[in-house]
């Protein structure tokens, strides 16, 4: 047996072992979903006790080392891992802004000492994070923020406002783009974190057409920020920003076909019936569910090598855009043939069977997806210039 | 396995792509199309295919060959598509190849040394009409004495009128069968007609044509599985083929879109063309991706890699077309003229859609495979 196939076999019991079976079962709504934090209510016994399993054994961020809270595994190892959990649909213990974007961007950016500070509370789920970089002003030309950090000695006073900041009012701390030099562009933009319980935060919800509204506007009054509390270096933010956004993209671009991934079309059968050759009652809409279904299964594809490519350092720089604009464009498809698969019963609002409505608006929800992280077309700006090498701008 | 190619799979490419760019670059094709050659590929181009061990990569060794895989195979597949290269590796050395090294037997040591040694170019026999459909073989084979007699009619049979050898799908009493017809048999009838991309394809007739009971393809009725071993390999190979030309068409407008100038400006300044090359730049990607999964999944002999051929050959099929589109448009009106390659790009693609199953027949086949 190789070593691969030995440490296949040993997560494979691990998981046995340890994985409870209410975590095997798919995602269903918000609460499904382990954010952590100071503040975090599980939703039932088996959510902690998965956190908590996973968390001992490094598994809430197996690639990263172990004296960050990690299991230290190899990309290949990773890749097994992931298998794994996928083979018995296990969810994932720990969803969070600090695993996909902040950690590694410490990783790659962060002093020791900040490292072991940051990184294990993230890992054990006890420090929820959210980002600070849209404003009302800046959201694809984020380079033109305004919020302002003065410099105080040992100290900023940052005053500004963020928008669309996800989950601001339930996170622990911010990641946060704040300009300290008015002068130079991009040259004159610090990456800096903060307690959210800072004197002068507050944070106002946003409802979104979803009906839901997860996400905040931000104020900040005179608020201190130890000058210890940066990344990168002072005015450098920017290079921290964008190796972040790489990996918001290579996140969001990886759900973004949605989960498992099953077949779209015969989800839908059952609903429809189907004619006497056994095929989907609608022959259009049939058309259109295996036309995404080619997609989606091309895309998983797609996923697997630009992860083997990226992890291992083949892949583009820019390639994470790419995978971006097609995940999302591809989720948004998905939402549609979904609304037009459930009918009239998917347009209900908040009716118990339909728990809350909740493809209604998880179809609203989608529709973010070209926008969060960088709109669509900038991805495509993004890919035209740096990949293509296309002149101009 | 990771979905990329590895240290000597990169090798092969790396010798494999400027070998045929060298010699079969676009102007090959012109050559051969101008002097309205009626072979339909180059005799001498196929000798230093043979010198480099091309035809016979998937040729298991202990027939003369490399014993290499789809992926392999797909490299140099790729570099055909992408140099528009008229040769029948396709039909030969992968599809011809799959069938015989899965039926084995007689006719697999008869014709895979033959093909490894570049000796024998094998044509397949399959469709009836003008669209795909491998469920409908209507040709029948019947029994004669010691042997067979067959009778029906194939269409779009890629060097069927030189092939040494034609691999001929036909009804038998129970279930499908196989059979290698040599080029000499009486009753076999090519007509060779010239398609838009300047191949030849034949209309073969089975008029009473006899042949040998040994000239079944592994077993009489069981062909089903032999004859999907065939398309799997074949449709993929075209797959991997498409790729070439859509990533050959995309090279050639992007370098076009950083050199023409129009109202005082790059054409690829402008956001509206900027846009609509990076949509096809991730859609030839994708591509990419599905056709290298489709050839792991080949290799590896998994049961997944019907669907996946499928999505192959409709993902592939939908991006080289958007490539060859889009070319056509971005080069505006020089785009239209038969002197400019980019034309030539759209027809080898419209040519390969079709062949063993378009985009629509494809994805047919993956709402099938899910139930629906
Ligand atoms: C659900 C959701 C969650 C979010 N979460 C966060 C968060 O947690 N933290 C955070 O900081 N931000 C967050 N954002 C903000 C997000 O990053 C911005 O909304 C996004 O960058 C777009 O900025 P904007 O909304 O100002 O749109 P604008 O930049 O005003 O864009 C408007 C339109 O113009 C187009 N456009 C703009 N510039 C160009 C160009 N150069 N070429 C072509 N088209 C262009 C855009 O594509 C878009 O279609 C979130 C947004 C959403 C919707
Ligand atoms: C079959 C045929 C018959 C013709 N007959 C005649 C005739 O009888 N008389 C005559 O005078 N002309 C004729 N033309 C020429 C025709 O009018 C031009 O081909 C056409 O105006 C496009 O110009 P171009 O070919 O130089 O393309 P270009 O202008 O070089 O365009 C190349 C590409 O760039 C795009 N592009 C250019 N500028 C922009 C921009 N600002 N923003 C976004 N995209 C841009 C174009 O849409 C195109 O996709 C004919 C052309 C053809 C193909």
């Amino acid at each position: 047996m190789s070593d691969l196939d030995a440490f296949r076999a040993e997560v494979r019991a691990w998981l046995e072992a340890n994985c409870p079976a209410e975590m095997r079962e798919p995602i269903r709504e918000e609460g499904d979903v382990c954010w952590g934090g100071r503040n975090w209510v599980f939703k039932n016994d088996a959510q902690k006790q998965w956190l908590e399993a996973c968390a001992a054994k490094g598994y809430t961020v197996p690639d990263w080392p172990k004296a960050y809270g990690g299991a230290g595994l190899t990309p290949e190892q990773t890749k097994i891992f992931k298998q794994e959990m996928k083979r018995i649909h296990a969810r994932s213990p720990l969803d969070s802004f600090g695993i996909w974007m902040l950690g590694p961007a410490l990783l790659q950016f962060g002093t020791e000492e900040q490292k072991v500070q940051y990184l294990n509370p993230i890992a054990r789920g006890e420090i929820r994070w959210c980002q600070g970089y849209s404003e009302p002003g800046s959201g694809s030309d984020l380079v033109s923020l305004q919020t302002f950090g003065e410099d105080k000695g040992d100290h900023w006073v940052v005053n500004g406002s963020k928008i669309w900041t996800s989950y601001a009012d339930q996170a622990d701390w911010i990641f946060c783009l704040v300009r300290t030099d008015k002068a130079n562009k991009y040259q004159g933009i610090t990456f800096m974190l903060f307690d959210m319980a800072s004197k002068g935060v507050t944070t106002k919800p946003i409802l979104l057409i979803s009906g839901n509204s997860p996400f905040c506007e931000t104020f900040f009054d005179d608020v201190e920020v130890p000058k210890t509390q940066f990344i990168g270096e002072i005015n450098r933010g920017w290079d921290v920003a964008k190796y972040l956004l790489g990996h918001e993209r290579e996140m969001i671009s990886g759900g973004g076909a949605g989960g498992d991934m099953i077949s779209i079309g015969g989800a839908f059968a059952k609903a429809f019936g189907k004619n006497a050759a056994g095929e989907l009652d609608d022959p259009i809409l049939r058309a259109e569910m295996a036309a995404f279904d080619v997609d989606v299964f091309a895309y998983r594809a797609m996923g697997e090598r630009f992860m083997d490519m990226w992890k291992t350092g083949r892949a583009h720089p820019a390639s994470s855009n790419m995978m971006k604009y097609v995940g999302t464009e591809l989720n948004k498809r998905r939402h549609e043939l979904v609304m037009s698969g459930g009918g009239s019963e998917a347009l209900e609002w908040d009716s118990e069977e339909t728990k809350g409505g909740a493809r209604a608006r998880g179809w609203l929800r989608t529709k973010a997806n070209s926008i969060e992280g960088g709109t669509s077309e900038v991805m495509l700006n993004v890919i035209a210039k740096r990949i293509l090498d296309l002149p101009g701008a | 396995m990771p979905l990329y190619h590895n240290d000597d799979q990169a090798m092969l490419k790396d010798s494999v792509a400027p070998f045929v760019a060298e010699q079969a670059p676009v102007s090959h094709l012109r050559k051969l199309r101008d002097s309205a050659d009626a072979t339909g590929f180059s005799r001498d181009l196929w000798a230093q295919f043979t010198e480099m061990g091309l035809p016979g990569m998937l040729v298991p060794e202990a027939h003369g060959g490399l014993g290499m895989g789809h992926m392999e195979a797909g490299i140099v597949l790729e570099e055909i598509g992408r140099n528009l290269t008229p040769s029948p590796f396709l039909s030969t050395s992968v599809g011809a190849v799959a069938a015989l090294a899965k039926a084995g037997g007689t006719q697999a040591g008869r014709w895979l040394p033959a093909i490894a040694s570049g000796e024998a170019i094998v044509a397949l026999a399959i469709d009836e009409g003008a669209k795909h459909r491998p469920d409908r073989i209507a040709t029948t084979a019947t029994r004669a004495g010691n042997g067979f007699r067959l009778d029906g009619k194939k269409s779009f049979v890629l060097h069927g009128h030189v092939a040494d050898m034609s691999i001929v799908a036909a009804k038998t009493d129970g279930g499908v069968t196989l059979f290698a017809v040599p080029k000499d048999a009486k009753g076999l009838t090519a007509d060779a007609r010239r398609l838009v991309d300047s191949s030849l394809a034949s209309h073969v007739t089975l008029d009473g044509v006899e042949v040998d009971s040994d000239a079944v393809i592994g077993e009489v009725d069981a062909g089903g599985d032999i004859l999907d071993a065939l398309l799997a390999a074949t449709r993929t190979g075209a797959a991997a083929e498409m790729v070439g030309v859509g990533q050959g068409a995309m090279d050639m407008t992007v370098t076009y879109l950083k050199e023409r100038k129009q109202f005082g400006k790059l054409i690829g300044e402008f956001q509206g063309l900027q846009h609509r090359a990076a949509h096809l730049y991730g859609e030839m990607e994708v591509a990419r991706a599905t056709v290298m999964k489709a050839q792991q999944l080949l290799d590896e002999g998994s049961e997944g890699a019907k669907l996946m051929v499928s999505v192959a050959k409709a993902k592939a099929g939908r991006a080289a077309n958007l490539a060859v589109r889009e070319g056509v448009q971005m080069h505006g009106g020089i785009g239209m003229t038969d002197e400019y390659d980019i034309g030539l790009y759209m027809k080898r693609d419209r040519a390969l859609a079709e062949y063993m199953g378009d985009v629509h027949y494809h994805i047919d086949q993956v709402a099938r495979m899910n139930g629906y």
